[in-house]
């Protein structure tokens, strides 16, 4: 599972850091339905919004490709880190075996 | 998907917490310790895999993008209590970290993104993968299907939630036809991406997707013999 885990991680930090360049900065499709009927404009700013990560980019860095691949990277970490807990609570406990 | 502040009023915001509040506390209760050691590290690795293919925007009509929900990848791989555990981690980090969704709309992404992928991602797969038996193609085509039906059920969520809780300025049916044709496009992405990862856990380590427990005993002799070798 160790060699598993290194494997899905790297994936997953290739994308987020890396491919993640090359995503579609379109709007997804509800903000794109807001647009056309008229109700985008009631979109609030989000109290995170002057979050160092906002928008999957590093607040004062302007190389949007070192910005989003340092923020894409920092979410893999945090997901990471978060989810080892959620790995720790789910897991059998092992005398329970 | 992820809503942003503004567009769902308080109350209908506030209900949506409740239900998944209630959702997350079943979900606690359901899967703890209830993964074995060894594919356990699966939780967190959904939650870590889901983050990052969220990032990548696909284009699906001019001027569109669509990106995975995962809600349904998330339950063939881990099951339905874990999976929702792990859609949870992804859409509160990305409100609170990534100002991605609104923090008074949580409840109602995690409601349409989590509670509504997972649940009929995993009831849609359980049903269509006994109807093609548990082989890995079954198992695919199974995920395919699943994941397909996710998206347009999410984007009834929204849609229900801005019929109730939403500015009343827009004709309703709008809304419905705009959101359910877009988002079936996006689907067909979220079918894609599903398929491709359920197909390529399947053929490395078929142990540790929580759909396919028919092929586990036949998957777990195959690993071992190439050990023993």
């Amino acid at each position: 599972m160790k060699k598993y885990t290194v494997a899905i991680l790297l994936i997953s930090g290739v994308l987020a850091g890396g491919v993640s360049y090359f995503a579609s900065s379109h709007p997804d499709g509800l903000n794109k339905v807001a647009i056309d009927l008229g109700f985008a404009e009631q979109e609030k700013e989000s109290a995170t919004s002057g979050s160092a990560l906002a928008g999957y980019q590093i607040a004062g860095i302007d190389n949007e490709l070192i910005s989003g691949a340092l923020a894409g990277i920092s979410g893999i970490a945090a997901t990471g880190l978060v989810g080892t807990g959620l790995y720790l609570y789910v897991r059998k406990p092992k005398s329970g075996a | 998907m992820h809503i942003p502040d503004g567009f769902i009023n308080v109350p209908v915001s506030a209900a949506a917490v409740a239900v998944s509040g209630v959702a997350i506390g079943v979900a606690l209760k359901k899967s703890r310790g209830s993964m074995e050691q060894e594919v356990a590290p699966m939780a967190g690795l959904t939650a870590v895999f889901i983050f990052a293919v969220q990032m990548l925007n696909f284009p699906v009509a001019a001027g569109t993008s669509g990106h995975l929900l995962g809600g349904a990848l998330a339950a063939i791989l881990v099951g339905p209590w874990v999976a929702l555990l792990s859609m949870t981690v992804v859409l509160a980090l990305q409100a609170f970290i990534f100002a991605d969704g609104g923090l008074s709309a949580i409840g109602l992404n995690i409601l349409n993104m989590g509670v509504i992928t997972v649940v009929a991602g995993w009831l849609v797969f359980s049903l269509v993968s006994k109807l093609l038996g548990k082989n890995k193609r079954g198992i695919v085509v199974a995920s395919a299907i699943a994941a397909f039906i996710s998206v347009p059920l999410s984007a009834l969520g929204f849609v229900m939630e801005y019929a109730v809780g939403g500015s009343g300025i827009i004709d309703i049916s709008k809304v419905l036809g705009a959101m359910i044709s877009v988002h079936l496009l996006i689907g067909i992405g979220e079918a894609v991406i599903t398929a491709l990862t359920v197909g390529a856990v399947l053929s490395t380590r078929a142990d540790l997707v929580a759909g396919a427990k028919g092929l586990r005993e036949k998957s777990n002799l195959h690993i071992k013999n190439v050990e023993l070798k």
